[in-house]
Formats: C-alpha cells, structure tokens, sequence
C-alpha cells in the first residue's frame, strides 16, 4: 500500500527524471568511459581501452603541470584575492554611502558582470594590447608602456576576471552585510571599537557563511572560465596562459586527442574538489 | 484515502516522455532533393571569394537539375577551429553534409577516422578525371588505393617583396636571393635603411597554425637537402625523423629572424589573425618588406575582394625561395591544397558528385581557379592562355610546381605539425634554444607517432 503510494506519487517525475537520465547523467557516464579510452576525433579507425594511460601521459606532461599551475595562480589572483577582496570591500563602503552613489557604483560593477563573456574578453584585450587603452593613459602619463598580454599574460587574465565578477561577490556581501543587526555594530561602536576592529570581530564572524558560499562559487567558477582567456591570449604566447580548460580544448580539439582532453577534464574536476573541500573545512560554523 | 493511479496520469507522462525523447531525434532532417555543402568562410568579412563562386554554382546546377536544391553551409572560422567543426560535423549521420571542402592536410586523418566515401566508382564513370595532372589525382589518395577527393587546385609557396622598400634600401628590383643568408642580408639591410616597415616574415607558432608549419617552417627544412629525400618523414623505414641536423637548422632560421628583430613583433606574428593583418593591412600599406607567403595571396587584392589592391603587381616582386646554401635544385616549394569530399555519412552522395562535376567543368573550374588565385590542376586548363594570362603572377607559381613539395599526408601529420608549431614558438619567443626546442620536438613526436621514429 505504501509502497504503492509512493510510486504514484513518484510518476509524475519520470519525464523529468527520464529526461536528466539521457542528457545529464548519461553524457557524464560517457565522459567518463572516455578518459580512459585513446579516442581521437581525426586519425583513427578505432578506439581502444587503454586504463589509466592518459592520467600517466598527464603527469608526466610539462604542459599539463604548467596549466594546472596557472590555473592554481588564476584562481588564487582572480577568485581568492580579487574579486573576494573587493566585493567585500565594494559592499562595505556601498553600506554607508548615499543612495546615488550606490546606485552609480552598483550599477557600473553590474554591468561589467552582465556583459556576455566573449564581449568582455574583447574589452579587455583592448584594454590591453599594445596600441591600448591602458599604454595610452601610460603614455600620456610619462610612463614606460609594454604589450602588457605579451608581458604578463597571466596578470592580464587574471586582472580581467577580477574586472568582470567582482559583481557576483559584491551582491551576495551586500545581502550578507544587510543581515547583520544594527543594534550589535551600534553597541560596538559605544564601546569604542574602530572600524577595523568592528570588521574583524563583528562582521567577518557574522558573514561567515556567506563567505565560504561565495568563495566555494567563485573558485568553481573562475576554475572554468575559457571564453576570456581564449579572447584574451588563446592560452599564448607561448603557453604562458594556459589555464587547464584551455590546456583540455586544445589536446580534444586541436590536437584531436579527446580521450587525453577528456582525462585532463576530470582531473579539473578533481582541482576543484580539493578547493571545496578546504573552504568546507576552515568555515565550518561550528566554531 | 489513498489516491488510485489511473490510467490518465500514467498514460500523459508515458506521452510527455515519448515526444520530449524523440523530439531531438530528427534534428536535421535531410531532403532527397538538396544537396548540403559546407565550405570554410573568410574570418575577414570583406572576404566572400568562395561565397560569390558558391553562389553562382548554385544557380547554374539548380537550373540545370530541376527540382533539386543546394544549400551552403557556411562555417567562418580560422582554419585550425574549422577543421575541429567539420570532424564533429561527420561524426553523425544528422549533422553530416553531402560535400565538404578538405584540406588534403588533413584528409587522411579523416579518411581512417573513416568520415569519408570513397569515389572511385563515380571517377571511373567521370571523363574530366582524366584531366587532372597525377599529383592533384593523389593528392586525395589513401594508403587504402582509393580516392576520397576532387582537388580544385593547389598552391606553390614564395617570397613576396616590395618594391618601394627595395628601392630604399638600395636592394634591386629584381631581386632573386641564392641562399638562406642572402634572404637574411636583404631583411638586415632593410632593417638598417628602411624604419618603420617590418623587414621579413615568416608565420611561426600555434595560433597561426597550419600557416606556420608549411609557408614557414617547411619551406626552410624542404630546401636543406637535395630536394629528393623527405626530411620529416622516412618513406624507407615509413618512420618520422627526429633530431635532425637539417631540422636544426631550419629552427635556427626561424630563430635568428625573430632574435634580430628582423620579423614582426614577438606578440604580433602570435596573434591568431596575423596572417588576415598581412594580407590585408601589411603589404597593401608597404609595411612589409619580404613575406614568406602563399600563391593565393591576390584573391583578397581582386576586384570585388575585401581589400582592393589593383597595383599590387607593380608593387610587388616575386623570388623563388631558394635552398639553404644554393645546392641543387636550387628553388623549393611546399603545395597542398583542398579537396571537394563526400562524408561517409552523407545522405545524398550522388547528388553531392553531381554537384562537384558542375564545379569541376573545364570553365567552371578555370573561374574558380583565377578569382581564388589558386594553381590549375587541369591540364587544360593550364595550357589556357586565357589562364596563364589571367594574373600576373599566374606563370611564376605555376613554375615552381615543378620544384615542390607535398607534407607526408599520413594521419599523424597534424600531430607532427602542431609539435612542429611548438618548436617553432618556442625559439620565436625566446624561450628555449634551437636546441632545446628541437628536443622537445623529438619528445612530442614519439607521443604523436606512436613511437614510429628515427634519428638520422
């Protein structure tokens, strides 16, 4: 009887579940299956089995351990320090400014965010490039100018990722900021806290939740980010940057190797993982 | 009260199920009567050579097959990511066109990956075959015998200079350099006389792709030995070869170029739309004192093209590039070229071969070869005068077909270039040495060859 309940009540999720199956879960499945095959997209009649050869090819790949290198620098720069850092700085001060100000800020820092990711990569490159916008206020400035995505590509991607989320980290410290009672910032302030103090006793314990949210979606985020850096650089020169998801498109894609890019995709998985598990670890609220 | 299941909530979800499954099953839905053509699109949109000659075709074969259709597919992107497009494209049934534009770089990869229809049953049955020189015949042959492509031309690769800059740096006009240093002594001079113009270019790295690896890298290493012995690829052992002296030397050509500053900028010749800057911005403004370059350049200077440059064949010159210290042959060249293939997975091949016999016809294919610049690969066509006198130019690459080369077209060969590529990129940077990025080669080349190497 119950059983049978159960199932009733359970029929009307099968179209969806039905549907998750085929287009979710299954193409993991095979994504899976892949990475441990030789499959090419050109050049070969047939794939074979071949275990964990493609992981072994991975790490002894000077490539593949420079991409996750940069990939460790890009997201500690861009996610960790940037837009972390001044969301939450942007959210602070927006809290005691006036409404046009907030407004105006706000709606810059959004917009930034908005713009589809090709366009902003496009920006940025402009930004950027030697006959650029930052070489030209350099210029004018008296100050020496270099091809800046030549010189440190890296910096460059790193700057533009900051440049286009910081929104998102912005929005969710604003919310978390409102959260905080007044009454308890008040009683600190008649006790003669400063600012810096109220910030690292009050509201930092307070958002704490909200932070290792908004770390943990920031680092997945900025792990995957292809479309700006391909813009920006294409992962060059050279392979100076070379995040992992750009490493993984050019041996699928390029060199036809979608089995090894396949592998490398898991490992990014694996990546990101570890970053979750961290922020799980050193937020827990159970203090 | 429990609530019975009746039939209707069952039968409506069995329902909602069944169509959302099947409604992404005929996604493309192919029509007997219409034959699906993918071609590559100029990433520069003033561009649309193919597109207009398309264009035309499809009219001509629709009035002349009542009732059938052609529909272009374009695909814009450089030509690395088209390539990557089109593989996924063969892969299934829905998504495979009836014809697709080959590049004979990459055809045998694509033939064992088996994307392709043999067409020997249709050639047989074709008499304008029997036109087409050898070469252009195998160009689209695979180890298997048969034939997987029409050609609709090939291309010879030389050095393009200006005159105008020539003149200042005191060079001659009819400048024809002997060896590799005397092409570099002519980039030194105009480096000294001539500021503000890049001296020589040779594409290098990955983002310029193919480009790097055959008009750049391969016209050096062809020309280090005697012209007849295949200094990539060992046809006697049917291993690549690694470590070579000849291959050494090539990179050190490369590498001398961008350490003396005698190339583009490090950060330009690596940008991926480089090779559209010099066609289309470098040598039409006189920036560019000797480029390293493709018999095709003229098709964006035509009228109607993109960059209409009518002077260009009094601004310019042409010399062979000659072999490394003079030794006979004395000229080498790289040619490749692009096929017109059907998928294996196509659904109308044979209206697909009808189509490209409708391109292929002696005055058709005579059009094509002249608006895309390209080199006639039917012999009657060649012997034309209307052709030979079409372009300037027309005559000096024609020429040199006697002197080219073709890449090894075995399926490794893209693996191979793009480590060729990196090699390259590597020494254009600054990053490694010669030697250290010719190691690196050998070590990229076992990956990519299955251990099918040899040092000589």
């Amino acid at each position: 009887m119950r059983l049978r309940r159960t199932l009733t009540r359970a029929l009307p999720l099968t179209p969806a579940v039905a549907l998750l199956l085929l287009f979710l879960a299954g193409p993991i499945a095979y994504c899976a299956y892949i990475a441990f095959t030789d499959l090419q997209l050109t050049g070969q009649a047939h794939s074979s089995f071949v275990g964990l050869e493609n992981f072994r090819t991975a790490f002894k790949d000077d490539a593949f351990l420079n991409a996750v290198w940069l990939t460790l620098v890009f997201t500690v720069l861009s996610s960790l320090v940037g837009q972390n850092t001044l969301g939450l700085a942007l959210a602070s001060l927006m809290q005691r400014a006036s409404k046009p100000v907030r407004t105006v800020v706000g709606g810059i820092v959004i917009t930034a965010w908005v713009l589809p990711e090709v366009v902003a990569g496009f920006l940025l490159y402009a930004f950027f490039r030697r006959e650029g916008t930052l070489n030209a206020i350099l210029d004018w400035l008296h100050l020496p100018t270099q091809n800046w995505l030549f010189t440190l590509p890296i910096l460059a991607v790193s700057f533009a990722n900051v440049w286009r989320g910081t929104a998102f980290s912005m929005l969710v410290y604003s919310a978390a900021l409102n959260e905080i009672p007044k009454e308890i910032t008040e009683a600190a302030e008649v006790d003669g806290a400063g600012g810096w103090r109220r910030m690292w006793h009050i509201t930092l314990p307070m958002i704490r939740r909200s932070i290792g949210t908004n770390l943990m979606l920031n680092t997945l985020q900025t792990l995957s980010v292809f479309g700006l850096i391909w813009v920006m650089t294409r992962g060059g020169p050279g392979n100076r940057s070379q995040t992992l998801p750009l490493f993984m498109y050019e041996q699928a894609f390029q060199k036809s190797m979608i089995g090894y890019g396949t592998a490398v995709a898991l490992l990014l998985l694996v990546v990101g993982s570890l970053f979750s598990l961290v922020y799980m670890r050193l937020l827990r609220t159970e203090v | 009260m429990p609530v019975r299941p009746t039939a209707a909530p069952l039968l409506l979800a069995t329902l909602l199920t069944a169509t959302a499954l099947s409604a992404c099953g005929s996604g493309s839905g192919s029509d007997p009567d219409t034959v699906k053509v993918s071609f590559k699109q100029s990433t520069d949109n003033s561009i649309r050579v193919m597109d207009t000659y398309l264009g035309e075709m499809k009219k001509e074969f629709e009035k002349a097959n009542p009732g059938k259709k052609v529909e272009l597919v374009p695909i814009k992107a450089p030509d690395s990511e088209y390539y990557t497009k089109l593989q996924q494209m063969l892969r299934s049934p829905k998504t495979a066109p009836d014809l697709v534009y080959e590049d004979t770089f990459l055809i045998n990869s694509d033939i064992t990956s088996g994307y392709l229809k043999p067409l020997d049953p249709y050639l047989d049955k074709w008499p304008d075959w029997n036109q087409f020189v050898d070469t252009a015949q195998s160009a689209a042959k695979a180890q298997d015998g048969k034939t997987y492509g029409v050609p609709d031309g090939t291309d010879t690769r030389g050095l393009w200079f200006d005159k105008d800059i020539f003149k200042k740096a005191g060079l001659p006009a009819d400048w024809q350099p002997k060896t590799w240093d005397e092409v570099l002594a002519a980039a030194r001079t105009i480096k000294a006389k001539v500021p503000g113009v890049t001296p020589l270019n040779v594409y290098t790295g990955k983002p310029a792709g193919e480009a790097a690896t055959m008009q750049g890298f391969e016209m050096l290493l062809y020309g280090t030995g005697d012209g007849t012995s295949d200094p990539l690829y060992d046809t006697a052992s049917k291993k690549w070869i690694a470590g070579s002296r000849a291959f050494k030397d090539a990179l050190t050509f490369v590498h001398t170029v961008y350490k003396e500053k005698l190339g583009p900028d490090v950060s330009d010749a690596l940008d991926p739309n480089f090779p559209t800057t010099v066609r289309g911005e470098l040598m039409p403004k006189g920036k560019l004192g000797i480029n390293l370059d493709g018999s095709w350049l003229p098709q964006d200077w035509l009228k109607g093209a993109g960059h209409e440059w009518p002077e260009w064949s009094q601004k310019l010159g042409l010399a062979y590039m000659p072999t490394q210290t003079g030794q006979a042959p004395g000229k080498v060249s790289m040619s490749g070229g692009w096929t017109w293939s059907i998928p294996a997975k196509a659904s109308n091949p044979d209206l697909a071969f009808k189509f490209i016999e409708t391109m292929q016809t002696k005055a058709n294919a005579q059009k094509w070869y002249i608006a895309n610049s390209g080199i006639a690969v039917r012999k009657d066509v060649a012997s034309d005068p209307g052709y030979v006198k079409a372009q300037p130019g027309i005559k000096f690459f024609t020429d040199l077909v006697a002197s080219t080369h073709y890449r090894p077209a075995y399926p490794a060969y893209p693996k191979v270039s793009t480590a060729i590529q990196e090699a390259m990129e590597g020494v254009t940077t600054g990053d490694s040495s010669v030697d250290k990025a010719a190691s690196g080669y050998d070590e990229e080349l076992k990956t990519a060859t299955d251990n099918q190497v040899i040092r000589k």
